[in-house]
């Protein structure tokens, strides 16, 4: 009976991510580049809120890219997730589950343990940045959500990551 | 779930005992050139009623040996005699038309329930090839009555067992590559009578049936986290299987006395090897490595598992003791390999392999030697064994922002590729054991 309050919840929390983050699987976090001046306040909510979950995703991007078969952070990720880091420190209230993904080149299982890696990559660091472990889960979709649906390494490049989805509330 | 069927089999007494090893004999491992000519009448209608059913099947039986590659079908315009099922076989007039194997049938209909009696001739021996049988079921099932026909005639000339009376669970796949919806779905091997066993409101991955062919162990999203999940498939009741919090599961697959499981467990970025006793729930870790571990399949015997691994470096197949210890590495062609999956005979390994972007499925033997690979494309993954070790299902996925999966099968003999018929998209095919 335990466990089933347990899920439960988790189930809660992602369907409230899945509120927040109106696309789960993070389409157009990465082009929202610089806009919006950290702090500036802007309209509450939006992208220039930085204290809205849309900042998170649009203004700091709220996904890191990895080399084919890596795990592995790249310098550009490891900036990226240095300002996930300051958001979650800065709006404790938030929780996220990071989402681990891969490329199609790959078979089905293998790919569920890469992506795997390369969430728990991102959560080691954003906790050696100060965010509580308790504040973070991991899960893998592996080949399984693609963001990007054509064959070639200009969509393997962006299927290759890991997207932080942040959530009001509990954890799982 | 599953079709009841009642099978009577009862020996036709009325003929001799024929002999085992007659020249009508197709060696499936050598690959064979050229199809052995069979004769197959439309069997004889012993009631008026039974004249519809005596058409179909006769007519899956021919499509279930045709299928195989290994038997051309004579046409029945071409035959210069029709015999009645219990007159002498006038050997002249098949081997006039150079049928080498002729089948003949009866079928009666009682109220709902089909009888159905059949014999195998060898024609150029000019005897019976195995005794006479005789099946009966109810007309619900008579799809699994042709099948068993077809068996029979498929094991004595073959010498193999049979595969076409068995099941196939898989996944069907519909929606846009980037929002697939899947649910899993139960079909006979040949795409008939599917049904569908979850909903498409999570994501189901990878089923394996049970030793007995009535459960089904799969990983689900259920939860939002990827968890394994066994389902009884009379009641169709799912539970969740070693269920523990901050942990991913999934790649399970049963033990050969079905009371155990293996499957892999990601825990803080590593994947490892555990077995779990389905009976009193007692967990245990069999690999301990910081590389991946993944994609288990047990040797039919119980006794080994041969397992994927990228401790190497690279994912490669390596084979340890079924209680865990030091594994050896089975695979060191070039790629990456697998998804390895023990056939039922012990005799091979089916992988996955990657090689210069392209995808395969092979076999080899389970020391890693005589590697062969029988297929290629952009990408062929997750071999399943037909039960009696022959032939191999498999994922074919197309590229592109169009591309969809699709189930193929092959021959281990590279020969017959060719693809399931199934409603839509499907992938992760699990053949099921033959049917009893």
């Amino acid at each position: 009976m335990q466990f089933r309050t347990i899920t439960f919840l988790a189930a809660a929390t992602l369907a409230l991510a899945a509120c927040t983050n109106p696309d789960r699987f993070g389409r157009g976090g990465a082009d929202g580049a610089l806009g919006g001046g950290y702090g500036a306040g802007g309209v509450p909510g939006s992208a220039s809120d930085p204290a809205s979950p849309a900042y998170f995703q649009q203004t700091i991007g709220d996904r890191v890219l990895f080399a084919v078969d890596q795990s592995t952070l790249s310098p550009g990720a490891r900036s990226t997730l240095d300002q996930q880091a300051n958001w979650l420190n800065n709006n404790p209230e938030y929780t996220a589950v990071i989402e681990g993904h891969a490329d199609e080149q790959g078979t089905r299982e293998y790919n569920l343990a890469l992506g795997a890696r390369r969430a728990s990559s991102v959560q080691e660091y954003l906790v050696s940045r100060g965010v509580s472990p308790n504040r973070l889960r991991t899960v893998s979709f592996g080949k399984e959500r693609p963001i990007e649906v054509c064959s070639t390494e200009a969509c393997y490049s962006q299927n290759r990551r890991a997207v932080t989805v942040v959530a009001a509330g509990l954890i799982g | 779930m599953r079709l009841l069927l009642r099978v009577a089999l009862v020996l036709l007494t009325a003929l001799p005992a024929a002999a085992q090893q007659g020249p009508l004999r197709i060696e499936i491992t050598e690959g064979v050139i050229e199809p052995l000519p069979i004769a197959i009448p439309t069997f004889t209608a012993e009631t008026p009623a039974a004249e519809a059913w005596a058409r179909d099947i006769t007519r899956l039986v021919a499509q279930d040996l045709i299928g195989t590659g290994l038997f051309r079908e004579i046409p029945q315009d071409a035959f210069i005699s029709r015999p009645g099922f219990d007159a002498p076989v006038q050997y002249a007039d098949w081997k006039a038309i150079n049928a080498q194997g002729l089948v003949t049938g009866a079928v009666s209909l009682d109220g709902d329930r089909l009888t159905v009696k059949f014999r195998l001739y060898d024609v150029f021996a000019e005897q019976p090839l195995g005794e006479g049988l005789q099946f009966g079921a109810s007309t619900a099932t008579w799809r699994r009555v042709a099948h068993k026909v077809a068996d029979q005639v498929y094991s004595r000339i073959t010498g193999e067992g049979g595969y076409f009376d068995s099941r196939v669970a898989f996944v069907e796949e519909t929606g846009p590559k980037d929002a697939r919806l899947k649910r899993l779905a139960v079909m006979d091997y040949d795409g008939a009578n599917v049904s569908y066993l979850t909903d498409a409101s999570s994501i189901v991955l990878a089923p394996r049936f049970s030793p007995d062919g009535n459960r089904l162990i799969y990983t689900s999203y259920a939860t939002g986290f990827p968890q394994i999940y066994e389902m009884n498939l009379q009641t169709y009741a799912a539970r969740p299987l070693g269920e523990q919090p901050g942990t991913m599961t999934f790649a399970p697959r049963f033990a050969p006395d079905g009371r155990r499981i293996v499957f892999s467990l990601s825990q803080g970025g590593n994947t490892d090897i555990y077995s779990l006793d389905l009976g009193t729930g007692e967990r245990r870790r069999l690999t301990e490595a910081p590389s991946i571990e993944t994609a288990p399949s047990f040797s039919p015997d119980g006794s080994q598992i041969v397992f994927e691994s990228d401790r190497s470096g690279t994912q490669q197949l390596y084979v340890m003791p079924v209680g865990g210890g030091e594994p050896r590495r089975i695979s060191f062609g070039a790629g990456r390999y697998g998804t390895p999956v023990w056939s039922p005979r012990g005799d091979y390994i089916a992988f996955t392999k990657q090689n210069a972007g392209r995808f395969h499925i092979g076999v080899m033997r389970t020391d890693g030697s005589e590697e062969r690979l029988l297929t290629a494309s952009f990408l062929d993954e997750g071999p399943t064994w037909a039960p009696n070790g022959r032939v191999l299902m498999f994922t074919r996925e197309t590229s592109g922002a169009g591309g969809q999966p699709a189930l193929f099968s092959v021959d281990i003999s590279g020969r017959n590729l060719k693809q399931v018929p199934t409603q839509g998209p499907a992938s992760d095919p699990s053949w099921s054991p033959l049917l009893p």
